[in-house]
């Protein structure tokens, strides 16, 4: 058998030359400038600047803020993460599990997914809003004094909320199709191995859930680390004030808001080196340990 | 005007044998919903006044988003001819000396009458640099006054108070005992610290507050008169007489407008809202307190808003089109009708005698409280202030008192972090001039 091939080398490179353009352009040249970025402090309209070596750096790694918001963005990414997978497993475990009238209830739990972030934010605005959200009536019925935009942990949980009702689609389509490729027959041999549900999910269906649930961790994490950037937008309104943020919408603060562009390049920086330990840990570490079927 | 006339009358005949194009600038400004539409009638009114240039208005978001477009833009070369810079991005702009033609250059040069006198003396100095030149063109001038729900205080049986004591010991009790939640405030670095330091005639910076230039400037406002002012503010909100609704502007309006608030710290330029709407209530207006125990002379404040700032860059003719346009702007008419449409204050003499003879202080008395307020005695601590990266140092601020109000931490830790982090902000943003 004769193996699929191009005749000349150029051709491919030819051929990929658009692709690698457009990476160069979007990509590569802004990451360099930012980088170049961090080493100055430049006045925003472009006509001083001066080299302060790493300052920008040390900067960051002083300011007590950037540690809590650090802080917050890791709790904030487990929170999400968690329970965007978690939900998402056991409506999908359910879902499996119905026969009359499946499809529309799947339907029905994959809608969510066509909402885009700011308007999922808009929403969360609503429905917590301070005078007669219909949340923040709930809350209060319990005895809880929800106030969105003033107390920092109720703004926490409302992005926290509204982050994970957005992901919980996304999650629930790649479960859903992660139950339904597991062979029938190791389903009916683990029923007769084992007569408890739970443990037949756990010792059977989780262990070959787990290639897709590797591939969400990955993406929920970078979901709740920069996707979550139009929720938070909307949810503090525009006004950082004392409400939590991300790191991500921190450099958009710093930078777009303050015009402090060495000092929002650092940060960016710093955010591009977490991405690419974070991409390294998935194809050095787990992906060996993970059999994909 | 009648320069106007009479120019454009040469223009065309100069014009007559070749083909008529007029010159079209471009204005990028914040002012959304109904103030945006009082923009489009300025620039309409302007197009119609004349037929040479043509002057085109973008609503570009809030002031930050604008200022950042701005910026972006003049970094691409593709400026727009005015920009609309609010009183927290002043330093940057101003700083940036090529970035724009100073207002009074630009007119003095394009043949305009220009006296900083005609302006009215709060807004004089605020968009100038060290020397006293306006480089900014003063447009949406407004300054943050007290406004109240009439029927409540009545109701309560109080006049508005005059300092902070009358309303700590009498307004506020009697607010309470008749129902109301006494007090609500929308911005507090802009209300409870800046306002503050002029009200009180403080200095609010060092090198005259930021005005000498950026090398060393440090912000001013560790110290007691303030403090002892927002541990006051968590007695009360302790007490009841004050309530938070977070950082942003309107969700502290509304319990006003709602009726559960009966003294609202908003700016004068929120009077066109407010009395566009039907409140179920008369509201009025008057100045902002002062605490009897740090000053008996309580000076004007400072103005908030926004200025007009020319690009530089533009093609001569371009520029004459914007000069035209301010001198069309600052024109009394003009600064009346923007006026009463909107709240913000005039920003010429000329312009306030027209709405006093005009009979508009006579209809609508809190109409005139901004004016009045920034009329008040000034002193070297009213002119203004001139701080680098400042809309930082605000969103310190909001979040170091948000923490205060929310029981996160201490007014003194507060305000020894604020001083903290500002000045390192305002230390790196003079690295950034070098």
């Amino acid at each position: 058998m004769k193996r699929a091939g191009f005749a000349t080398r150029w051709l491919p490179i030819l051929l990929l030359l658009p692709q690698l353009a457009i990476i160069a352009v979007f990509f590569y040249w802004p990451a360099a400038h930012a980088v170049q970025s961090s080493f100055y402090l430049e006045d925003p309209f472009g006509f001083g600047s001066s080299f302060v070596g790493f300052d920008n750096y040390t900067h960051l790694a002083g300011n007590s803020e950037y540690g809590r918001i650090a802080k917050f963005t890791l709790l904030f990414t487990v929170l999400v993460t968690f329970f965007s997978l978690a939900l998402a497993l056991l409506l999908a475990v359910k879902a499996d599990n119905v026969i009359r009238g499946a499809k529309a209830y799947r339907t029905l739990l994959m809608w969510v997914y066509a909402v885009a972030p700011p308007v999922a934010g808009f929403i969360g605005l609503l429905m917590f809003n301070q005078s007669w959200g219909p949340l923040a009536e709930l809350a209060k019925s319990i005895g809880w004094d929800f106030k969105l935009g003033v107390n920092f942990g109720d703004t926490a949980t409302a992005m926290v909320l509204v982050s994970v009702w957005k992901q919980v689609p996304v999650n629930f389509i790649f479960f859903l199709s992660g139950l339904q490729s597991i062979p029938k027959s190791v389903r009916e041999a683990a029923l007769i191995d084992a007569k408890s549900s739970f443990r037949r999910f756990w010792d059977v269906t989780f262990p070959l859930l787990a290639p897709t649930g590797f591939f969400l961790l990955i993406i929920n994490i970078t979901y709740a680390l920069f996707d979550t950037f139009g929720v938070v937008d909307v949810l503090v309104k525009g006004e950082p004030g004392n409400n939590p943020m991300t790191l991500v919408y921190k450099v958009y603060v710093d930078g777009f808001r303050g015009n402090d562009i060495g000092g929002s390049s650092a940060q960016s920086v710093i955010l591009m080196v977490l991405v690419l330990a974070l991409t390294v840990f998935q194809f050095r570490l787990v992906e060996r340990r993970i059999h994909y079927t | 005007m009648k320069n106007i006339a009479i120019s454009s009358a040469a223009a065309l005949s100069m014009l007559a044998n070749s083909a008529f194009a007029e010159t079209e600038i471009t204005w990028w400004h914040a002012m959304g919903g109904a103030l945006g539409e009082t923009v489009n009638e300025i620039a309409e009114g302007f197009n119609a006044s004349q037929d040479e240039y043509t002057i085109t208005p973008v609503f570009k978001g809030t002031y930050e988003e604008t200022l950042t477009a701005g910026i972006a833009a003049f970094r691409a070369g593709e400026q727009p001819n005015i920009m609309q810079v609010f009183d927290a991005g002043a330093a940057t702009v101003i700083a940036a000396q090529g970035a724009t033609v100073p207002v009074q250059d630009l007119l003095e040069t394009n043949g305009a009458d220009f006296e900083i006198e005609d302006y009215i003396s709060g807004v004089r100095y605020f968009y100038a640099d060290a020397d006293g030149k306006m480089i900014g063109m003063p447009f949406n001038s407004s300054s943050p006054i007290m406004y109240y729900n009439v029927q409540a205080l009545e109701e309560a049986g109080v006049k508005p108070p005059v300092t902070w004591e009358e309303f700590e010991t009498v307004t506020a009790p009697a607010l309470k005992d008749a129902g109301y939640v006494a007090l609500s405030q929308s911005h507090l670095p802009w209300i409870f610290v800046e306002n503050f330091m002029s009200r009180h005639d403080l200095p609010f910076a060092t090198n005259n507050n930021g005005y000498d230039g950026a090398d060393g400037t440090e912000i001013l406002v560790n110290i007691d008169p303030l403090k002892a002012h927002f541990t006051a503010v968590t007695e009360w909100q302790d007490a009841g007489y004050f309530e938070w609704f977070g950082t942003g502007w309107n969700d502290n309006q509304t319990p006003f407008e709602e009726g559960d608030v009966a003294i609202w710290f908003g700016s004068s330029g929120s009077f066109g809202g407010l009395s566009q709407k039907d409140l179920g209530f008369d509201f009025s207006a008057t100045y902002l307190p002062y605490w009897e125990a740090v000053t008996t002379e309580p000076k004007q404040t400072f103005i908030g808003g926004a200025a007009l700032f020319a690009m530089s860059g533009q093609p001569a003719e371009e520029n004459a089109a914007t000069a035209a346009f301010f001198e069309y702007l600052s024109s009394p008419e003009v600064q009346y009708m923007w006026h009463r449409e909107t709240g913000y204050v005039p920003i010429t003499t000329a312009a306030y005698e027209m709405a006093t003879a005009d009979g508009h202080y006579d209809r609508f008395p809190a109409a005139e409280t901004g004016i009045l307020q920034l009329s008040l005695d000034a002193s070297e601590n009213t002119r203004g202030y001139r701080m680098g990266f400042y809309v930082q140092i605000r969103d310190v601020m909001n979040r170091e008192f948000g923490r205060i109000l929310t029981g996160e931490t201490s007014v003194d830790d507060a305000f020894d972090i604020i001083e903290t982090d500002a000045n390192e902000l305002l230390s790196r943003f003079a690295q950034t001039q070098n």
